[in-house]
């Protein structure tokens, strides 16, 4: 389990050698092939900022090389806002008084309609807040009967599951699952989520480890910027992405990094990343692993994501609502996260043709599940 | 160096030498010696299992060498189990080197029948080390059966063409979760020390040592480059140039 492995590597003792990355340091990784984890570190360190040219140069040849000029779309569908945690920083801890909403089978499929309106999504995110009683594997079963008639790609994002969970989910339809760890800052984790089963970091993070044995085919890690020292984390991650491929070696993979801004809600992310930060390290991410799949979600402004569709993303939302039944039943409801991209789905496709890159709606059939 | 270890046991030196070909066994012996080698490997069918003071068996026996008793000759799976069966009753030792090439012309391996055997075997409580193709995705099927190592070929056997397969063994190398051991091709030092350089775990040479003009010292270039090679991948290669640009047409966005 990914979790013994981690264990190896402390926290400080990372940082401080992500500091100490000199320019020598950097130049070695870029004329690498392949890069080692430290080759990583060396280009998420303050002294590859001065590389950003080459690193964008490098990121978007493999980009390229891997995936063409093309740009998947993907849109999520929030069906239950219910949840037993409360982290810190999110629009559904269970102490925020909001009205909590779990949609009933007629309220999901009348999402699936208003999507489908909304442009051609195949690649649909199911997205639940973690109540496994209201909204347990049951449930998620059944939505995923729903939408399969309207999407040939499923993936969820609900809380973690065990191996036979998502095992029964893969035999029902399911395509892929995402999973933010959000901080693999072990000591400080709990600070940030004190109760309900997102408090348990191991089960958390080992939770990759059991969707790799379900066979489940895509698995999505997420580092919630905001946190801790993003160098450190993001470097966990490109640890725990290299230690899964060599384990779960017929998965495919994706990594997205949504960053806090100081301005979204009642808290106060602890280090604000700059737009500057935030293309170093995705062009890390793509030079460092070039088939990985990196998604950018409407959190980020339509001039940003123009941009990195060409320098190393490959997969992006449109259109989103996130909050349930936002597409038709309660278009008015509280939203997870502040949407920073607001443009329709057909604006965000002209834009990225624009930019000389193919909207890819559907990249799976599921004749082949 | 890192240590190496293979089936509970640990080896100094990564080199791993053959025994076929030499122009005698006293020969075989003293290039033995010089390449520092603890894993020799010793074709099944050249052995005569009825004379323990078989004169081959005599020149290798060494309380530092490991045995590695290969299965040269079978053409399937059947054929292999049996003659690791035999290996193991002869040699006392559990490691096997897999090796079934039905095709008589090139030794190619088999693929189908190397994972089959290679099942079997790890069940029967071998120490598998499978000869086969660069070819990564049969490196996993094989690990995930319980092999000990793998061992893709370079280029085809005795060719002496150095690493043909280079693309394929880099994505063995960052993919495996066992001991990566080039076999097969490798024909001279440099090409040994360039398997090591990219993160091999070992290599193994016979033909370019046995017919070397001299094949003592060419053990001692093997064992060399094999150290070599080792030090510099442990060390961190440097980089290759990168050229300087002054603008920065693709970031210009961010100022």
């Amino acid at each position: 389990m990914f979790s013994e492995e981690l264990e190896k590597y402390d926290w400080e003792e990372t940082s401080r050698k992500i500091r100490e990355k000199r320019p020598a340091d950097v130049e070695r990784a870029l004329g690498r092939e392949r890069l080692t984890l430290d080759d990583f570190m060396a280009l998420v360190s303050p002294a590859a900022a001065a590389y950003l040219e080459p690193m964008a140069r490098l990121s978007r040849r493999y980009t390229q090389e891997r995936f063409g000029k093309t740009i998947s779309m993907y849109i999520p569908m929030y069906i239950t806002n219910s949840c037993t945690n409360s982290c810190v920083y999110c629009g559904f801890n269970r102490h925020n008084a909001i009205p909590r909403v779990i949609l009933t089978p007629e309220q999901i499929e009348a999402e699936c309609r208003a999507i489908r309106q909304l442009g051609p999504f195949e690649n649909l995110l199911l997205v639940t807040g973690e109540n496994p009683r209201d909204a347990g594997v049951d449930y998620i079963e059944q939505a995923l009967h729903i939408c399969r008639p309207y999407f040939n790609n499923l993936t969820i994002e609900v809380m973690p599951l065990a191996s036979e969970e998502y095992a029964r989910l893969t035999r029902s339809g399911l395509n892929g699952v995402v999973c933010f760890q959000e901080t693999y800052n072990r000591a400080n984790y709990k600070r940030y989520h004190p109760a309900g089963m997102k408090s348990r970091f191991e089960w958390r993070v080992n939770g990759f480890d059991r969707m790799g044995q379900a066979g489940v085919h895509k698995i999505g890690m997420g580092v919630l910027i905001g946190l801790e020292e993003w160098r450190t984390d993001v470097t966990m991650m490109a640890l725990h992405l290299q230690y899964l491929r060599k384990h779960y070696w017929k998965t495919r993979y994706s990594v997205n990094f949504p960053r806090m801004r100081p301005s979204e809600g009642h808290f106060q992310p602890n280090v604000v990343m700059s737009d500057r930060e935030l293309a170093q390290l995705t062009f890390a991410f793509r030079i460092f692993d070039h088939d990985v799949d990196i998604s950018f979600s409407t959190r980020e402004n339509p001039r940003f994501r123009n941009h990195i569709a060409t320098l190393g993303a490959t997969s992006m939302s449109a259109g989103s609502k996130t909050d349930p039944g936002g597409y038709v039943t309660y278009p008015q409801s509280l939203e997870q996260f502040t949407v920073s991209d607001e443009r329709t789905p057909a604006e965000v496709e002209a834009d990225i043709r624009r930019e000389g890159y193919e909207v890819v709606w559907k990249d799976w059939d599921k004749i082949f599940d | 160096m890192n240590e190496l270890i293979i089936g509970g046991r640990t080896f100094h030196s990564r080199l791993f030498v053959g025994t076929g070909k030499f122009s005698s066994n006293e020969l075989m012996s003293r290039a033995i010696k010089a390449s520092g080698t603890e894993m020799v490997t010793i074709a099944m069918k050249r052995i005569d299992m009825e004379n323990p003071q078989d004169d081959m068996l005599v020149h290798i026996r060494r309380p530092e060498i490991q045995l590695l008793p290969n299965t040269s000759g079978v053409r399937d799976a059947d054929e292999a189990v049996l003659a690791a069966q035999l290996a193991r009753e002869a040699f006392g030792t559990n490691f096997i080197k897999l090796e079934i090439h039905p095709d008589p012309k090139y030794l190619l391996p088999d693929p189908v029948e190397t994972l089959h055997a290679t099942e079997r075997l790890v069940k029967m409580g071998f120490v598998v080390l499978p000869y086969i193709q660069a070819d990564p995705v049969l490196c996993k099927r094989l690990e995930e059966a319980g092999a000990a190592t793998v061992m893709p070929l370079a280029a085809p056997i005795g060719t002496n063409k150095g690493l043909v397969t280079r693309e394929l063994l880099g994505i063995i190398i960052e993919q495996s979760n066992v001991p990566v051991v080039v076999d097969a091709g490798l024909g001279a030092p440099s090409h040994a020390a360039e398997a090591m350089e990219m993160g091999a775990d070992a290599v193994l040479v016979n033909t370019a040592i046995a017919v070397a003009g001299d094949p003592v010292r060419m053990a001692a270039a093997f064992a060399q480059a094999v150290v070599a090679g080792r030090e510099a991948y442990e060390a961190g290669l440097g980089a290759q140039a990168q050229c300087a640009e002054a603008s920065s047409p693709l970031t210009s966005f961010l100022d």
